[in-house]
């Protein structure tokens, strides 16, 4: 939306709002018509325009990998074909570098990471206010198109494949052996006592090294795509600005969006390596 | 920065995506990967295995070419000695009979030589006789001096 009626601080307020559905404080469900309101609503709220970006890059995504999937042969491979692929490939092959283990799940999860981060950062690319001004004329006052500036879902994730990697460890050393990572190093003794007496110092290190994994893996792609966010909404306020700053302003809009094409592919590979990494963290039996 | 239910949301759209991305997209497109991998290496051990097989038939071929030129080698000393030795055959037997004839013509004469020495020494014995028969005027019987005449015959 134009910037023409608001203040600079309400017009960046009201980018970072996402659209809300959830309870109110008096109990009735609906859409929070401000940020004040969905914040009112606590955990009983879900970002709308979060999930539903989210879930339409995932069956994009979906669409096109399934379809050429479906009717994928040995022989010369077509365009579309050729394109997933390369990426299915440049995925594997990465999964190869850093994962030695047997697991079938650790490919896909690296696929799907990779393509889902990456398709919800390229939305970044798409101008900061195209689609909130195209949806505001159709009586849709908050939208955030880009689903990695909320923390929710870069949380999700996260967590997810923290999740993952709990299960994977007391999988593969067992209850023991994963009290026993966490417990026994890194300082170690041969004295019984002194075992004993490291254990908490240990545990204090290795809890904090085993938490900081999800929440760096959420934070720094959050952190990353919300500042980049950000940058555009406050080069979006200089084409307010007359016609000097504007065109100017314009000028860096571009810089800006094709820098951003690095960040997009590096946040998305880099969350797609971390993620094996994990894996393989979780499958080492020798600690 | 709200936390909420879009987190739990999240996670099971996640957790959806991830299988439908195993389920629909990762297995057949793996698996056709590996198999276009494994005919490709399939391609390239037939294609080692036929030149390896081409060098073969080249060196099979090679050899083949030397044995057939020392055969030919071979016949064809065998006919040149085989040659010569038709010669000297023809050689010698030509000298055999040259040999041959000049003996038989040799024993001709010798032959002939002594047929006219006996005829002679016959003639010779009868003109003693006849001489002898005139020179005594009466007949000599030659058998009286059969030893006389003999070992005049004898001298001759």
């Amino acid at each position: 939306m134009a910037a023409g009626t608001l203040t600079s601080t309400e017009y960046i307020r009201h980018h970072l709002s996402n659209l809300t559905y959830g309870r109110h404080p008096d109990g009735s469900w609906g859409m929070a018509h401000s940020a004040e309101e969905a914040k009112e609503m606590g955990f009983m709220a879900v970002h709308v325009d979060s999930m539903f970006w989210s879930i339409f890059l995932a069956a994009v995504f979906l669409f096109f990998f399934g379809r050429v999937a479906k009717n994928i042969s040995a022989g010369v491979p077509g365009k579309m074909q050729n394109f997933v692929e390369w990426i299915v490939e440049f995925v594997d092959d990465n999964v190869k570098d850093s994962f030695t283990h047997k697991n079938k799940l650790v490919g896909p999860l690296a696929l799907t990471v990779f393509a889902w981060v990456f398709l919800m950062n390229i939305m970044d690319l798409v101008p900061v206010d195209l689609i909130p001004w195209v949806l505001e004329k159709f009586g849709v006052h908050f939208q955030k198109v880009v689903p990695s500036t909320d923390p929710n879902v870069t949380f999700a994730m996260a967590l997810s494949i923290f999740a993952l990697m709990l299960f994977f460890s007391i999988k593969n050393k067992g209850v023991g052996g994963f009290t026993g990572e966490l417990t026994l190093h890194p300082f170690e003794a041969k004295n019984i006592f002194v075992k004993i007496l490291l254990i908490p110092i240990n545990f204090f290190l290795e809890f904090v090294s085993l938490i900081s994994k999800p929440i760096s893996l959420a934070l720094r792609l959050f952190g990353n795509m919300y500042a980049g966010e950000m940058i555009f909404i406050l080069i979006a306020l200089m084409l307010t600005a007359g016609p000097v700053i504007g065109i100017f302003g314009g000028g860096l809009q571009l810089v800006w969006a094709i820098f951003h094409i690095l960040i997009v592919v590096l946040q998305a590979f880099i969350f797609m390596t971390l993620t094996v990494v994990y894996m393989e963290m979780a499958h080492q039996t020798d600690h | 920065m709200n936390i909420n239910l879009t987190l739990l949301l999240e996670m099971i759209v996640f957790a959806i995506f991830v299988w439908f991305t195993m389920k629909f997209v990762w297995g057949p497109i793996v698996g056709v990967l590996d198999e276009r991998k494994a005919s490709i290496a399939d391609g390239l051990a037939a294609s080692e295995k036929g030149l390896k097989d081409q060098e073969m038939a080249e060196e099979i071929a090679k050899q083949k070419i030397k044995e057939a030129k020392q055969e030919a080698a071979e016949i064809i000393a065998q006919a040149k000695s085989r040659d010569t030795q038709m010669v000297e055959e023809a050689k010698g037997k030509a000298v055999e009979e040259a040999d041959r004839i000049i003996a038989g013509a040799q024993a001709e004469i010798d032959q002939e030589v002594n047929r006219a020495k006996d005829s002679l020494r016959t003639q010779v014995s009868e003109l003693a006789v006849a001489g002898a028969s005139k020179i005594l005027g009466k007949e000599v019987d030659a058998s009286t001096h059969k030893a006389a005449l003999k070992d005049l015959i004898a001298q001759i």
